[in-house]
């Protein structure tokens, strides 16, 4: 019956106290809650994100795929460390641990470098979950110890070898080739019950991330993963404030785009006003709620799921 | 046929894989955060039977594979051949290959009904009911008054097909098999 709701109503005020939770964790922090729009004249730039169209006054616009954007341009005109905690949407995202439309705590944090962030992240989840056993690793050193396999310095073949027994004769790209053996190899290979934080990933994965050069030549994202019992629960960056590369990125992405997507001149004015030195995170709400409950289907803690909706 | 993106992959939907057409048991979304979505699919083999696992990038396509199932009454067999009625009024007959009946031919069983598979108008695959009745052709003595407890005894059925049976059963017998498990249920009420 589908005029039911997808969770049950215990699982309703889990959620109520889990946003009350975080409430509570920021306000000690000093940390400003806020609101930005839902509905946004700019698409996301990321080629690996389908923002959901909608029309408002005549004109084209977009649900959000995070709050990104506009919370960047808030930091930008001076708000401090700021968060949020608001849907988001993504189309043709569903399945056990995706619902097109879903909920999501993205905070900002003023001069912390990613270290500091990652730690501060780790008590905000760990305290919640009553996990505080916590594992840091390197994207290499996670591909190498869980897929055997250095991601920096394999051939394009040898990545291709490796994915031939998922995909059969499809042809995929490097960066392909590494999210399928993240996805499907290293993923559930992770130690259980541990706060997994897997960081300094290629810098052709840097999203909005700032990029750099370690020792061995390799270029670097500063941006970091949590992973909890093989679910993916946050993606955060040391933001990267530089207009001009922020607009090279915007290009490549666009490049890569199968529907033209303009780029957010809002959001590269306020870059080009100046962001603040800082490091933001966005952590998916449904799944810590899944973990928290020890629920399989993420259908289970929605009050109702897109089959719903 | 029609071709189907990833995101109309859903359980029961039929499809090519390779030259063998597929029924999708299972899709799960797959895709690390800022990274490429898959599809990640379980799929059977409707002519082998074997559950092949693969990943699909999102938004790639599969051609949809002509594959019905339809309700067919068993006939007789030639030696070479399984033959089979359509029991939609067409009266239709088909023959189908011994490797698409395979281990059904256990429960094959005249004027019985089974649910026979058509890929490109020929059966690929022949199911039984859950439940068939059978004669038993041969299998030890009964023993009187072992209705209870006790241990068990080869019996075979008309079709050939061996089944562990109570001590009580005599030959002439017709048994309830669970076809699913290949398990004696009980006597058949007569």
């Amino acid at each position: 019956m589908l005029w039911q709701p997808s969770a049950d109503i215990n699982t309703l005020r889990a959620r109520a106290d889990f946003n009350a939770y975080i409430r509570d964790f920021f306000r000690l922090r000093d940390v400003l809650e806020v609101e930005t729009p839902l509905l946004s004249r700019a698409a996301v730039s990321d080629a690996n994100l389908l923002p959901l169209a909608a029309t408002c006054l005549s004109k084209a616009c977009y649900l959000q795929t995070s709050p990104e954007y506009p919370m960047k341009r808030l930091l930008a005109a001076g708000s401090g460390d700021i968060y949020q905690i608001c849907k988001v949407f993504r189309d043709e995202e569903l399945g056990k641990r995706h619902n097109p439309e879903f909920s999501m705590l993205e905070y900002y944090r003023l001069h912390f470098d990613l270290q500091t962030l990652k730690d501060e992240v780790a008590q905000l989840v760990g305290d919640y979950l009553n996990i505080q056993r916590r594992l840091d690793l390197s994207y290499r050193q996670a591909f190498i110890k869980y897929a055997r396999l250095d991601p920096f310095l394999a051939t394009d073949d040898e990545l291709q070898m490796r994915v031939q027994p998922f995909v059969g004769a499809l042809q995929l790209n490097r960066d392909e080739c590494l999210d399928l053996l993240i996805s499907h190899v290293v993923e559930p290979n992770l130690p259980k019950d541990t706060l997994v934080f897997i960081g300094q990933y290629p810098a052709s994965q840097a999203a909005l991330a700032q990029t750099y050069e370690n020792d061995s030549a390799d270029m670097l994202a500063q941006r970091f993963e949590l992973y909890v019992n093989g679910l993916e629960l946050a993606n955060g960056y040391q933001e990267l404030t530089d207009v001009s590369e922020q607009k090279r990125r915007f290009a490549k992405e666009q490049a890569q785009c199968a529907q033209a997507r303009c780029a957010d001149e809002h959001f590269l004015q306020a870059l080009a006003h100046g962001l603040p030195d800082c490091s933001g995170v966005a952590l998916g709400l449904d799944r810590i709620l899944m973990l928290k409950l020890q629920l399989k289907d993420i259908s289970e803690v929605l009050s109702f799921d897109f089959a719903r909706a | 046929m029609a071709n189907y993106s990833t995101n109309e992959f859903k359980s029961g939907l039929k499809v090519m894989l390779e030259g063998d057409p597929c029924s999708i048991l299972e899709n799960e979304l797959v895709k690390p955060g800022k990274g490429q979505a898959f599809s990640r699919v379980k799929l059977r083999n409707l002519k082998t039977g074997r559950v092949w696992e693969r990943t699909f990038k999102s938004g790639e396509k599969l051609e949809g594979a002509d594959v019905m199932d339809y309700d067919m009454e068993y006939l007789y067999a030639d030696g070479e051949f399984f033959h089979f009625m359509a029991t939609d009024g067409s009266f239709e007959q088909y023959a189908a290959p011994v490797e698409a009946v395979a281990d059904t031919k256990n429960w094959l069983k005249e004027q019985e009904a089974y649910e026979v598979t058509l890929f490109n108008g020929a059966p690929i695959a022949v199911s039984a009911p859950n439940f068939v009745e059978l004669e038993v052709v041969e299998t030890d003595p009964g023993l009187k008054g072992d209705t209870a407890q006790g241990g068990t005894k080869p019996a075979f059925l008309t079709t050939g097909a061996m089944v562990r049976v109570p001590l009580f059963i005599n030959i002439g017998e017709v048994l309830r098999i669970d076809t699913r498990t290949g398990e004696y249920v009980s006597r058949a009420k007569v």
